[in-house]
């Protein structure tokens, strides 16, 4: 018994804000997972949280800094950081093309 | 055989010079090539160990070949998190887990299965193939620590390292027959871990007994300044927890008065007669219904990992985001859901406060209880396909689990009981309040002490 229901339109707007492709077969089965998880998780809704604070960090932990400066022993040398890059040049990480060139 | 010694017994004969490290990871390596082409437990073996485990016998550790659950950093050894994404990454570091045992003395045999990500509680969502339960191969293992899990059950390690965002240790300790302890959020450092919710992640070891727990969380405990969420409280002997009584000690049992649990009830009643035999004061109690804990973890949990999964872009380090496989899509895309504009009050913003009243709870029973125990998991170990075509399967699995997870209690799954006609295993679950890993320790052990269930205790 579903309660909210995720068209393929949907699915592929939350698909695009995650970076993700999907196939046609993939946004249909996606839309009925959906619908399955979250009708389990709306039974959260039953419990009235009107009077009560949210715990983000269980331990209470706040606002955790350390000093700004260099760590060359916690840091990559170039070669190191570069050394799982699927693509480099000069020392450099090489990233997609994201505006087209002009004539 | 040497693959079957316990961590404590391992350091005892070597000490002694009854026997030699080497021996040790060499019979053990043995045990990993013969089994683990039909198991697939590891997806990587390091075979350089026996080699490295010699040059460490002075060490605290003594070389002991340790097994690491795949998405925990090994420097100059492969982490793949069991998604093919991963599957040519070698990291330039080590986790702070991995050095700290590394610097104790410990030798990583190999790299073990998960649920892709860490998302699962079956190993069936691997990119690499399911790992079969050794105790039963025709069962799962239980996940998402899966492949650890499997490794100690099966000896294919003296002891292997987990990581828990909600039952990821416990269950798969619980359904291979194995011991399970998940520290209190913050307890171990989560520095160079495949980050999955990080708000609930736990790394902690899977071993064959709670000595061997207690041993491995000496190691593992305190501070780290590379994780901003772990503690400075001082970190005890938990060895000290050992055989000690626990006369008088005041137990909440939760959960096993459910009606979707009955069938478990007449396993677990010897249990509660155990404890109060050895003078505990054992007594039913009342929870919140663990199923709100299901919908604060599912909403948490996918939340944190689209975050975390963000990272993923095919540039600095693995492929690109197609290598993605279809759980890690479901999960990324509904937290993008639960966290987007409109939706975020409803659901994120509601689970956030019910894990507040999941804290006042467990305030108010730790006033009445020294620890609480209830089941690890609602059953057996299920069968090799149990998982497909459900998008809960997880969560329903751990629901026992997940209370404890959100509010980042330690506990610890120790065997309670053997099934004879399938060899397959229940675990008791055993939590105490925020940074009391000695109280549950100390129950686990004197429990194990007095029960046959734990095949590698030495009965005398």
């Amino acid at each position: 018994m579903s309660t909210t229901a995720f068209s393929p339109l949907v699915v592929a707007h939350i698909a695009q804000l995650a970076h993700l492709e999907l196939t046609e077969a993939e946004t249909t089965q996606l839309g009925s997972a959906f619908a399955q998880t979250i009708d389990v998780i709306a039974k959260m809704a039953e419990l009235d949280t009107s009077q009560v604070k949210p715990t983000h960090q269980v331990t209470g932990l706040t606002n955790v800094w350390r000093a700004d400066e260099a760590q060359p022993n916690s840091s990559f040398t170039q070669a190191e950081a570069l050394a799982n890059a699927p693509l480099s040049h000069q020392g450099f990480f090489m990233v997609p093309q994201i505006i087209e060139q002009s004539e | 055989m040497l693959r079957n010694l316990t961590l404590t017994q391992a350091l005892a004969a070597i000490k002694t010079g009854e026997i030699n490290t080497a021996e040790i990871t060499g019979d053990v390596l043995s045990s990993i090539e013969a089994q683990n082409p039909t198991l697939n437990v590891f997806l990587h073996v390091n075979r350089d160990a026996a080699l490295q485990s010699e040059k460490m016998t002075s060490q605290p550790l003594a070389g002991l070949p340790i097994a690491f659950k795949d998405n925990i950093c090994t420097k100059g050894l492969p982490t793949t998190a069991a998604s093919t994404l991963l599957e040519k990454f070698i990291p330039p570091y080590d986790a702070t887990v991995s050095r700290r045992l590394k610097t104790a003395g410990a030798t990583i045999i190999g790299k073990t299965n998960l649920d892709a990500w860490a998302h699962g509680s079956s190993t069936e969502t691997s990119q690499f193939g399911t790992t079969l339960n050794p105790r039963n191969p025709q069962h799962l293992p239980g996940g998402s620590s899966g492949g650890s899990a499997a490794a100690v059950a099966g000896n294919m390690c003296i002891a292997s390292m987990g990581t828990e965002t909600a039952g990821s240790i416990r269950q798969p300790a619980a359904w291979c027959g194995v011991v399970g302890l998940k520290p209190t959020y913050g307890r171990v450092s989560r520095s160079g871990l495949v980050a999955m919710a990080s708000s609930t992640d736990s790394p902690g070891p899977i071993t064959k007994t709670v000595a061997d727990a207690a041993l491995m969380l000496n190691y593992l405990a305190g501070h780290d300044p590379l994780d901003g969420t772990s503690s400075t409280q001082d970190v005890p002997d938990y060895t000290a927890s050992l055989g000690c009584e626990i006369k008088g000690m005041k137990i909440g049992v939760l959960y096993l008065e459910m009606s979707e649990l009955a069938h478990l009830k007449r396993f677990y009643e010897p249990v509660l007669k155990i404890l109060a035999d050895l003078g505990a004061e054992v007594e039913f109690t009342q929870a919140l219904d663990p199923h709100y804990a299901i919908s604060v973890y599912t909403v948490i949990q996918r939340a944190e990992v689209s975050s975390n999964l963000g990272r993923y872009d095919g540039i600095r380090y693995g492929q690109d985001r197609t290598y993605f496989g279809a759980e890690a899509k479901r999960r990324v895309m509904l937290g993008t859901y639960t966290l987007s504009k409109g939706y975020a009050d409803q659901y994120y913003h509601q689970a956030q406060k019910v894990r507040t009243l999941f804290l006042d709870d467990y305030d108010r029973l730790f006033q009445k209880y020294d620890v609480l125990i209830s089941p690890t998991s609602p059953g057996f170990a299920k069968k090799i396909g149990a998982s497909e075509g459900s998008a809960m399967f997880g969560e329903l699995e751990d629901m026992l689990l997940e209370p404890s997870s959100i509010t980042g209690l330690p506990g610890i799954s120790v065997p309670c009981y053997r099934d004879p006609d399938t060899n397959l295993f229940l675990g008791l679950n055993i939590m105490a309040p925020m940074w009391r890993e000695d109280r549950v320790l100390q129950v686990g052990d004197a429990f194990e002490q007095a029960t046959l269930w734990n095949s590698w205790r030495q009965h005398d």
